[in-house]
């Protein structure tokens, strides 16, 4: 009993009695497993976040390697639009995809998209509709339309939506204008019947050209001015005929661009012609081809009216572009081709702000294509019977396909991204207004018709540049002073050089660029001499420093041990360095006849203050203590006796380091390069701060450069979301991931085997 | 000398030359800047002399001395500059003349041909501008409300001006402070007040309610209209009595210029100062320039809000790294299954070091700023819609991205200090009967903090030099507001911030009037690196008295 009680009394003040024991375990237990839980969702948790880059990034590329995709939405009958005619010249649809419209001699007919039933139907002023033997249509954002009659008298009008808020609700108002006036214009004042018509809203006014029955070119040049008073629109136009087809020729299409400069002429032998119009009354026939793909069918501008898309009768897609000769004379040249369609083409339809196109076939077929990317993006069997009319909406999501049997079809379009493929992305591409096939990188501009140029090509040898200078000025410094460090140097000396190098790395770049930029860029055009007399003096001076070492008396020699050399270098390498700088300007009276960035351009070497020079030095400097403390730790590790061993057989202590120490620790070196260069080629601040940021495509030193990396950062803030230029920007970034991944993991791999190496010798 | 070229020696000694260069351009690197960045602050002495323009025209100029260069003849002759045929090489000097409202140049390149002898006139003065820059000229008199109260040779004329100048930038100071304080928080509540009533819209109050509510709404607009009525008309008040002094000034070329006091922000003369008084003069400026705002498109004043900016960022990312760095870095040494996935886990992790910064910087606009941002603000701010609040670049997404580009330092950092601590330690605990967790958490993880801190200091310093991903992530050139105030709710975690880094890259690059900002570009910079070293150096120290611990401790 007393026992019990004195265990009692000894366990309440010392141990817990066994059924506390047991709670505490258990609670002991229950922390354990918290704690091992707590912490290994949040470690998988960071792994997941970090793994979450690469995944991410790929999800936002990922959209860019899509095709394009259509659905059908919805089906009616022509005839449900309101519409009895089967002629339809034309047909439309609005950047809201609400309301589609019917271009026929009954007039323009606006319809709901979605359901097809009509709303509003404007008569057309002028032909009436038995009389309306020609049509054309603009480019798709202007709208303009142009109506000939059997009495040689066009109408132009031009379709605009206004847009209200009534009840905040979007209500889309269409309207048709007249803007060069209700009163058909006698463009042939013969008064033939039209048989052919091509309108363009120009920056002047208009421009209309016409075929008439008996195979005359017309061209018109129309302006109008409104009477601020009365409202009333005064229109002044002058007209003149075009020199005749070659051989007797039938004109057939006939397309004229927005700069009126250029009219483009189809016949009915296979033949294209190209007339140059841009001096009034002495247009010209430039060019005749044979277009070598059959009888063309259908011919239309892509935007920007630059180039042109041909479609025959053997289902051939093709683009051609206005080229420049050096003799300042345009020529038309087939550019690209596209795959065929199974049928003869019977329409095509551009897209409004993109160098896209869908094109019809007399079998149903719809292709989707782009230029610039040389892409066939997707060709399907949509209908039965021959496709008479395709409109694809401003924003490209949506389109109306009329076919022959009179049935509207309405499609849901996937088609964000044409302008991607590997061509465009990697290869020579043949842009509008150039002379051939060039690597641009150009992706925004001002421009509606702007054809961006997105070849990752001038970027990525940019990068390449960049890294190559970098590395040829940190490789040398950066091992040499490793050996030397890692091998020669005494231990204190070495204590005092690593942190120095250590403070290195770890300078902002952004202080690195600026010195670059701000500094150095200007200091060295004003010193170009200096860079080359530094170059040749600086390694003969500290040999020639080391050889009058060697020769100065026992007594100072030994006063100074052996491995201070770097410490005995430094006021030479000082007035070295002075030393060139000070005689640059006299170099310069000397040899380049005053300035030798003068003398570079003279010589026909483009020098830009901001360059590859100052970048190799700029970013060296950010890559050698990379380079340093990678390859000094291979180095120092290599096992002593080793070089001891070689040293006791009588070599020398250089011959020791380049048969037995280098060898050893050469894969360390190795891996210490990839990561300098891995570290070269994401680098951002520098290069935006050091060039000029001009993306060109050469490796002249003397020459600026723009890297992946740097265009990242000047052009992703400014972009679009989820637009195309977007998402190419983070290809660009997965693809500077990717490389460096790949780069520092091989290194890290050969760095890891070393260490085993070591470990075995 | 056969016998040494074959020993190898020259080999050796051009190795050593690789260290003595790299360390003279580290050395040489920090010294241009420290010059550059402290000598922007000394006050230079002001000079007055004659040249020869190109014309052959004779000017008065008076100025400080930037620097000079020599050049070869055929480089001024080419300029337009008339030299005589035997001189090959001339040197040329810049100075900074000011007076940017006079002459429309404030830098200029003279020739040495011509000039005459450099006097340092006595009364010669340095005024700094809030507009204009800097003005260099003589004193002619003090105006008050239009009478001359002093004339500049007058007895008393510079004690006139100095209390004059006091005067005018205390009253300058209250302005501001009631603009940006008093005004700053009436707008920030009328601002709190639309919010307010445009979500109990979107919640879809009933007409009653939202009347009722539109009531509070107005009375408090009301008292909010009241109080702004009555700060204006102080602040009104301040302008006007501001408004009061102007100095007449006369240029080096004779013409008398006014400058109203309330456009000086200080007056000096050079000339006239002792070493102490220069001194006195270049602590003060060195003050005003960590303390004072920017000011004249970033190209004078001074970098608090960048400062400020830097640390509060580098605080919130600290604040994230740290627990979560620290737990990747436990689990993958002490509880993951050690094997080949792991340590494929672990190269990757180490090699996301390596990642360019920029590709963070991408990631965070993309998924951070555009994703997680427009989520958040659709669930919790729809009511400012379509202003962003989160989904745009702001403070907190700069600390993230920075948090996630600085998680592999601080896991090696962190994964080293573990793998030191000699596993007698660890046996011993678990011998004498600890769990697991009471092991890790008793007895390893006190033991590397050394090797956390490290980690965390160099993430700090890291992400303090970091420029590139914060341009896309949240950084402007010029942040309306500190990202702390006295509004609710106090840290503004949305807001766009300065940056040290940024704002080097800005103003260097992006400012019209390059000349006139480097010597304060040269001045951030120096901050910059300063802290960068202080923190690496502390890193450094750690972890070399943290081996000297661990290896004693292992003997």
């Amino acid at each position: 009993m007393s026992d019990t009680t004195s265990a009692e009394q000894a366990g309440a003040s010392l141990m817990p009695n066994a059924r506390e024991r047991a709670r505490l375990r258990n609670l002991r237990r229950v922390k354990d497993r918290l704690s091992h839980w707590g912490v290994a969702t949040a470690g998988l948790a960071v792994v997941g976040a970090l793994g979450l880059i690469f995944f991410y990034l790929f999800s936002e590329v990922a959209p860019l390697l899509k095709d394009a995709d259509v659905d059908l939405a919805e089906s009616y009958p022509l005839t449900a639009t309101g519409v009895q005619t089967p002629a339809v010249k034309h047909l439309v649809l609005e950047r809201y995809e609400e309301l589609g419209a019917t271009i026929t001699p009954e007039g323009v007919s606006f319809f709901a998209a979605d359901s097809g039933e009509p709303t509003v139907n404007f008569p057309i002023q002028g032909p009436s509709a038995d009389n309306l033997t020609a049509f054309a249509a603009g480019v798709p954002a202007d709208g303009v339309l142009a109506f000939g009659d059997g009495k040689g008298q066009v109408s132009l009008a031009q379709l605009n939506y206004r847009l209200s808020y009534p009840n905040d609700q979007r209500e889309i108002t269409p309207e048709v204008l007249y803007p060069l006036g209700e009163t058909p214009l006698q463009i042939d004042e013969q008064g033939r019947s039209l048989t052919h018509l091509a309108a363009q809203a120009t920056s002047k006014g208009y421009v209309l050209a016409a075929v008439t029955q008996d195979n005359r070119l017309l061209l018109g040049r129309y302006s109008s001015r409104e009477n601020l008073m009365t409202g009333e629109v005064i229109t002044t136009g002058s007209v003149e005929q075009l020199p005749a087809l070659p051989g007797g020729a039938q004109a057939e299409f006939v397309q004229v661009d927005q700069t009126v400069q250029h009219l483009l002429v189809a016949d009915d032998q296979s033949q294209l012609h190209l007339y140059d119009i841009s001096n009034s009354n002495s247009a010209k026939l430039t060019e005749t081809v044979n277009t070598e793909r059959g009888q063309v069918t259908a011919l239309e501008f892509l935007v920007g009216t630059g180039s042109v898309v041909v479609g025959t009768d053997s289902g051939s897609v093709s683009q051609w572009l206005l080229v420049r000769d050096a003799d300042n004379i345009y020529h038309i040249e087939p550019v690209r081709d596209f795959e065929s369609l199974p049928a003869s083409v019977t329409t095509i339809a551009p897209e409004y702000a993109r160098r896209g196109f869908w094109v019809g076939d007399a079998e149903g077929s719809v292709g989707v294509y782009h230029g610039t990317a040389s892409q066939t993006l997707m060709i399907e069997q949509v209908a039965d019977s021959a496709i008479e009319q395709i409109a694809i909406s401003p924003i490209n999501r949506k389109m109306l396909v009329l076919d022959n049997s009179g049935a509207v079809q309405v499609m849901d379009v996937w088609n964000e991204h044409p302008e991607v493929s590997f061509s465009s992305l990697w290869q020579k591409v043949w842009y509008e207004g150039r002379e051939g096939p060039e690597y641009v990188w150009q992706a925004s501009s001002g421009g509606d018709g702007f054809e961006s140029k997105m070849s990752l090509v001038p970027l990525s040898l940019g990068t390449l540049k960049a890294a190559l200078f970098a590395m040829l000025f940190a490789i040398p410094l950066g091992i040499m002073g490793a050996l030397y460090t890692a091998y020669f140097m005494t231990p204190k000396m070495r204590g005092l050089v690593k942190p120095t190098i250590e403070i290195m790395e770890a300078l902002p770049t952004v202080i690195l660029g600026f010195l670059a930029g701000l500094w150095l860029a200007p200091f060295l055009e004003n010193h170009l001499p200096a860079i080359f007399s530094v170059l040749i003096l600086m390694p003969l001076m500290m040999v020639v420093v080391g050889f009058a070492w060697s020769r100065l008396p026992q007594s100072i020699r030994t006063s100074v041990p052996e491995g201070w050399e770097a410490a005995i270098l430094i006021v030479p390498v000082l007035l070295t360095g002075w030393f060139c700088v000070a005689m640059s300007p006299h170099m310069e009276v000397w040899f380049f006849s005053g300035s030798m960035r003068q003398w570079f351009t003279d010589n026909g070497i483009n020098y830009d203050q901001r360059n590859a020079l100052v970048v190799g030095i700029a970013m060296g400097f950010a890559v050698i203590p990379t380079i340093f403390s990678i390859a000094e730790d291979a180095i120092f590790n290599v096992p002593r006796h080793l070089s001891q061993g070689s040293l006791a057989l009588g070599a020398t202590r250089w011959q020791t380091v380049v048969g037995v120490v280098l060898p050893t620790a050469s894969p360390g070196i190795f891996s210490a390069v990839m990561m300098g260069f891995g570290r070269a080629v994401g680098e951002t601040m520098i290069v935006l701060m050091a060039t000029g940021n001009s993306p060109v495509v050469n490796f002249n030193i003397f020459e600026g450069m723009r890297t992946l990396s740097a265009n990242i950062a000047v052009e992703l803030p400014e972009t679009a979301v989820a637009s195309t230029h977007f998402r190419v920007l983070f290809l660009a970034a997965l693809v500077l991931l990717a490389l460096t991944f790949i780069v520092n993991t091989c290194a890290e791999i050969i760095r890891q085997r070393l260490r085993k190496r070591y470990s075995n010798l | 000398m056969k016998t040494w070229l074959k020993s190898g020696a020259p080999w050796i000694w051009l190795n050593g030359g690789a260290v003595a260069l790299c360390v003279v351009m580290v050395v040489g690197l920090i010294g241009l800047i420290a010059v550059r960045g402290f000598g922007h602050f000394w006050p230079a002495d002001v000079l007055q002399t004659t040249i020869v323009d190109k014309s052959g025209e004779q000017h008065v100029i008076l100025g400080e001395r930037v620097r000079s260069e020599t050049i070869p003849a055929a480089v001024a002759r080419d300029g337009g500059y008339s030299l005589p045929e035997d001189v090959e090489l001339v040197t040329r000097y810049l100075i900074k003349q000011g007076n940017r409202d006079v002459s429309g140049r404030d830098f200029n390149w003279y020739m040495e041909t011509g000039m005459a002898d450099w006097e340092y006139p006595e009364n010669a003065m340095v005024i700094e501008r809030r507009e204009w820059g800097g003005f260099y000229g003589f004193p002619v008199a003090l105006e008050q409300e239009g009478e001359v109260l002093f004339n500049s040779s007058e007895e008393g004329f510079w004690q006139a001006l100095d209390e004059a100048v006091e005067r005018s930038v205390e009253l300058h100071d209250e302005i501001t402070h009631i603009e940006k304080v008093d005004i700053g928080r009436i707008n920030h509540e009328l601002e709190r007040i639309r919010l307010e009533r445009r979500r109990m819209e979107l919640d879809g109050a009933d007409a009653s309610a939202l009347a009722e509510a539109d009531a509070e709404f107005s009375a408090r607009k009301a008292e909010l209209d009241a109080q702004y009525r009555q700060v204006k008309a102080e602040r009104d008040e301040l302008y006007h009595q501001l408004e009061r002094d102007t100095l007449v000034a006369e240029v080096a070329s004779g013409t008398q210029v006014n400058i109203p006091l309330h456009n000086i922000v200080r007056v000096t003369r050079p000339n006239a100062m002792g070493v102490v008084g220069k001194m006195g003069q270049y602590l003060e400026r060195f003050w005003e320039f960590l303390t004072d705002e920017p000011r004249e498109a970033n190209t004078e004043g001074g970098i608090f809000p960048a400062i400020f900016g830097t640390i509060t960022m580098v605080l919130v990312m600290s604040i994230i790294v740290t627990p979560f760095g620290v737990l990747a870095a436990i689990y993958l040494r002490e509880y993951a299954k050690q094997g080949p996935v792991l340590r494929l886990i672990r190269i990757s992790v180490y090699n996301l070091a390596g990642v360019p910064s920029i590709v963070y910087g991408v990631f965070g606009l993309g998924f951070f700023v555009y994703f997680l941002g427009g989520s958040i603000d659709e669930l919790f701010y729809p009511e400012s819609l379509p202003a962003p609040t989160f989904g745009t670049p702001g403070l907190f997404w700069a600390s993230l991205t920075l948090a996630l580009l600085t998680l592999p330092v601080v896991i090696v950092s962190t994964e080293e200090g573990l793998s030191r601590i000699p596993t007698t330690i660890r046996q011993g605990s678990l011998a004498l009967g600890a769990t697991k967790s009471e092991t890790l958490w008793k007895v390893v993880v006190p033991l590397a903090t050394p090797a956390m801190m490290t980690g965390l200091i160099l993430a700090i310093a890291r992400a303090a030099g970091e420029v590139a991903p914060l341009m896309l992530v949240g950084v402007v050139k010029l942040a309306p507001s500190l990202p702390i105030d006295g509004n609710y709710p106090y840290l503004h975690l949305d807001q766009k911030i300065m940056h040290l880094g940024f704002h080097i890259y800005d103003v260097g690059f992006q400012s019209p009037n390059v000349e006139a900002a480097r010597p304060l570009v040269y001045a951030t910079a120096l901050t910059l690196v300063l802290l960068i070293i202080v923190l690496n150096l502390t890193a450094i120290r750690i972890r070399n008295s943290l081996r000297e611990k661990y290896r004693s401790a292992s003997d």
